[in-house]
């Protein structure tokens, strides 16, 4: 563990905004280091985020969302390029079927317009119908953002940590903050079992438990909201249903119930938004997929609940101001985000660049290195290949020729290949590569891909787990649970 | 650019059904036939299958997968003129029957064949596909991954099992599970009876004393890391969960036997419609689809329950298969079929479907069918000709009904031609 080791800034959690962060500090003559409790960084709400990249119409002008989700929104182009994650300026629209609704759409166009939102329009709903033949025919008016765009969020997460890792920053996993205290000498944090780090500043990016992070910092914050969003996910042969996403009018407490394409080609319905109890609660229910489908029925009457291959939840960290909130304690030296909710993924680029003026202000010193390398390695997609590149790549490593997981063709080179760049279980792998995404399910290529891990990773089958502490995905070798090796009927 | 190689018949697929297309192809006078399998080596999921009871029909003997699947492994094997390409994944087809794969040495390979079977097989419905509420814990595996864990990888995957679903490989699996020393709660079947062949709820569950639920299915998943119990309810007669009936069964894996789909992603790349009602393609007595030249057999085409109906299809797909490439080479402009002599065959009262979904008039053949649900004492027949009584129909439970010169006759006395359908039918017998 961490034997006091000391860095510069120390980011609390791994999520889409931990490792924005933790890469822009990369950037400069400095050491940082990120914990992340969970086995793999993205995994708390960025894995279950929608992966939408908003285009900046729904937030009050002059708020932290409006700002940073405009400006983040700008970055996502020259972010994705050099980090190679797939991203798509798909565009989004907001329907109304009512003339009440037609108003709402007029006001956030306004809204959008005072934002500095670009490329939006306003459209009657048979011209909209033109670009997306399957919205409902109730639909009137369209108010359409081209800047909108999706995103996969863990692998942006991934890949923003992998960056910032070979830029010299050091990633630690499986790490639970308990504990901070601050002394002469700069931060003391120490984890669940033991480690310890010490930092002269500190970001608190623990994203549903920032508010837990930040009295660790003794500072008394509101509580925040957990509100859980369920989302199913639609075979990919009903994948080109619609090219936007599809948004309703907003409600009080989310952007509402969405149609969703995805860069993985699956379309994706959700989320419900419910404020829970707890900070644990991930199951998905019946009431809340019957809501799904009702609501977005009336988007796209086409949806139909036999093509969902998959469902999940996620906790957003909700705001108790309605608004990003940006605390300081230990005179700027610890900065504390606080209710990093939608747009969170979109503001995320902005809200990096945002923490580290403030970091500065409180007198970190800022010096670019020089030899700072934004790009990443790129990575093989085998399926995307031309017929040519497959030769090639087959003929470079034969490993790009065994297609483990058969309905969304990844390849063995291409899990070994997340596994060196830091998977390390069954869902980090699929959430990489998409082995095990598709519609089986993993049913084929699970037994595969727990081999290679353990294979890849020098341990035993057994010790390959779903992902991380506890979920193993076997219990024991075959015969083991016999008592003295009866014979086998 | 690499070159193309050329095969007078090409099987996608050397599981049971490829391996009796491929040998039938040759008996039938192909010159050259290719088997394309994208796995180390060949069989298909019999490999996995290490329990008896293949081969009744067929071999009149009780043989376990791999023993069936070296019933014709070494003729294959011992046919030069059989080209085996293990570790191939075949990525596309197209309807002029070119195929696009990849293999670690050869690359990318293009084959163009005069004759194609599809012999892919099936893959299992998944939780997603129902839909149950809960989490998402470590410990949810469909029946047959399980089976390869324990049986291929040497892994056993909990001790405390629930299995959602009676479907045959479910069954099976606990079986399996019981003799590895594992506890199996439970067998949850949403229907009112079971999905899977009566001998294996005998064999499998009645002689192990494990309880099977019907009319019951899992409504909830519990457990943050690992698999920590389910809900299981009774339903009503529209499959809803009756409010009250829950009981809590703790467990630490839930397996799922919910239902096999045939694998179609390739044939949908060479265009060929499938059937609603089995998951596969459409075809005529000859396996042929609805693309001239592209075959169809076993788990791809329909679910079989038994695997010497899939050798037995297969070799017809083979066969004829082996025969449109001779007529390809024969006559290289290519004889489409005559599809004006065909009927379609439809599904009626109590049948879930019937296989071929056409026929040529007049053609002599088996019909392959599966009931919607039990039923005793049942007259199957066609277009209100009788082609056989049962006692006992259940949907586990593939039927066979050969169709013969006499129904013909009197289907055409009724005025059956060509262009028109004829609608299959399991009816209460008088």
């Amino acid at each position: 563990m961490g034997e006091r080791t000391q860095y510069d800034v120390v980011v609390i959690g791994g999520g889409v905004v931990g490792t924005a962060v933790l890469r822009t500090l990369s950037r400069y003559q400095l050491k940082a280091a990120l914990l992340e409790k969970e086995a793999e960084v993205g995994w708390g709400a960025t894995k279950a985020n929608s992966g939408i990249v908003h285009a900046g119409f729904h937030n009050k002008p002059g708020s932290w969302m409006a700002r940073l989700c405009v400006a983040g929104n700008r970055m996502y182009d020259q972010l994705c390029d050099e980090l190679d994650v797939p991203f798509q300026r798909n565009g989004l629209m907001m329907v109304a079927r009512t003339p009440e609704e037609e108003q709402i759409l007029r006001r956030f166009y306004q809204q959008g317009l005072d934002n500095g939102v670009p490329g939006m329009e306003l459209l009657d709903g048979d011209t909209a119908r033109r670009l997306e033949p399957n919205l409902s025919g109730e639909i009137t008016m369209v108010l359409r953002a081209a800047s909108g765009g999706i995103v996969a969020p863990f692998a942006l997460a991934h890949a923003q940590a992998e960056n910032a890792a070979a830029n010299g920053a050091d990633v630690y996993t499986e790490v639970a903050v308990t504990g901070i205290s601050c002394g002469d000498d700069g931060f003391t944090i120490t984890s669940q079992d033991g480690g310890t780090w010490k930092a002269k500043y500190i970001v608190n990016a623990a994203g549903l438990f920032a508010d837990d992070v930040a009295r660790m910092c003794g500072l008394d914050v509101p509580s925040l909201i957990p509100r859980k969003g369920e989302e199913y996910i639609l075979d990919q042969r009903v994948g080109d249903l619609v090219k936007h996403t599809i948004f309703p009018v907003p409600t009080p407490k989310s952007k509402g119930i969405l149609v969703i394409p995805t860069v993985g080609g699956n379309i994706m319905i959700g989320p419900t938004a419910l404020e829970m109890p707890r900070k644990d609660d991930l199951s998905t229910t019946a009431a809340g997929l019957d809501e799904i489908l009702a609501f977005t029925q009336r988007l796209v009457p086409k949806i139909q609940r036999r093509d969902i291959i998959a469902a999940f939840a996620g906790l957003r960290a909700g705001s108790p101001t309605g608004d990003f909130i940006f605390e300081t304690s230990h005179s700027g030296r610890a900065v504390h985000l606080l209710g990093i909710e939608s747009p969170g993924l979109t503001a995320s680029p902005a809200i990096a660049e945002h923490v580290a003026e403030m970091l500065a202000e409180a007198g970190l010193e800022l010096m670019p290195k020089p030899d700072f390398n934004p790009r990443r390695p790129r990575v093989i997609r085998f399926k995307k290949l031309s017929d040519e590149e497959k030769e090639e790549v087959i003929k470079r490593d034969p490993l790009y020729a065994h297609v483990v997981c058969r309905c969304e063709t990844v390849t063995e080179g291409e899990i070994v290949d997340a596994v060196r760049r830091g998977a390390r279980t069954v869902d980090g792998v699929k959430f990489l590569t998409r082995a095990g995404m598709g519609r089986c399910q993993g049913g084929f290529c699970t037994p595969y891909v727990v081999r290679i891990l353990a294979r890849e990773l020098g341990v035993s089958p057994l010790e390959i787990t779903k992902r991380g502490r506890n979920t193993e995905l076997l219990a024991a070798e075959a015969k083991a649970f016999l008592k003295g090796g009866e014979a086998d009927a | 650019m690499r070159s193309i190689r050329y095969t007078d018949v090409a099987v996608i697929g050397g599981g049971p059904a490829g391996l009796a297309a491929a040998l039938a192809a040759r008996r039938a006078g192909a010159e050259h036939v290719t088997i394309l399998e994208r796995n180390h080596e060949l069989g298909g999921i019999l490999q996995q299958c290490i329990h008896n009871g293949f081969g009744l029909h067929r071999f009149k003997e009780e043989l376990t997968g791999p023993e069936y699947a070296y019933r014709f492994i070494p003729q294959v094997e011992a046919d030069p003129n059989i080209h085996v390409y293990l570790n191939t994944m075949v990525l596309s087809l197209t309807p002029t029957k070119e195929i696009t794969a990849i293999h670690p040495d050869h690359g990318l390979v293009k084959l163009k064949a005069k004759a194609v079977v599809l012999a892919m097989g099936c893959r299992e419905r998944t939780r997603g596909a129902l839909t149950i509420p809960g989490t998402r814990p470590a410990g949810i595996y469909t029946a047959g991954t399980a089976q390869r864990f324990v049986n291929m990888e040497g892994y056993m995957p909990g001790k405390r099992v629930v299995i959602l679903g009676s479907g045959d490989i479910g069954l099976i699996m606990a079986r399996r599970f019981t003799l590895e020393g594992a506890k199996v709660e439970a067998v949850v079947e949403i229907m009112p009876y079971p999905a899977g062949l009566a001998r294996n709820i005998a064999q499998c569950l009645e002689d192990f004393n494990i309880p099977l639920y019907l009319s019951s299915t899992v409504t909830m998943i519990h457990g943050k890391d690992r698999v920590e119990g389910v809900t299981v309810s009774q339903v009503d007669d529209n499959w809803c969960p009756i409010a009250g009936t829950e009981r809590y069964i703790p467990c630490d894996t839930l397996l799922l036997s919910v239902g096999l789909i045939p694998e179609n992603e390739l044939s949908q790349t060479a265009g060929v419609p499938l059937d609603p009602r089995t998951g596969g393609p459409v075809v005529d007595e000859k396996r042929e689809t609805l693309v001239s030249g592209i075959f169809a057999c076993g788990n791809v085409l329909h679910v079989h329950d038994l695997v010497d109906y899939v050798s037995e299809e297969a070799e017809i797909a083979g066969e004829e298969a082996a025969r449109h490439a001779l007529r390809e080479t024969a006559d290289e402009a290519g004889s489409g079929r005559d599809g004006g002599q065909q009927l379609a065959l439809k599904p009626g009262s109590n049948l879930r479907y019937v296989l071929p979904q056409r026929i040529t008039a007049g053609a002599e053949v088996d019909l392959y069918m599966r009931v919607s649900h039990p039923m005793d004492a049942v007259t199957l027949t066609l277009s209100g000709v009788t082609l056989a009584k049962k006692r006992q129909v259940r949907p586990s439970e593939m039927l066979k009904i050969r169709l013969k010169a006499q129904h013909w006759e009197s289907l055409f006395q009724a005025g059956k031609a060509p262009g028109q359908e004829l609608l299959v039918a399991a009816e209460p017998s008088a």
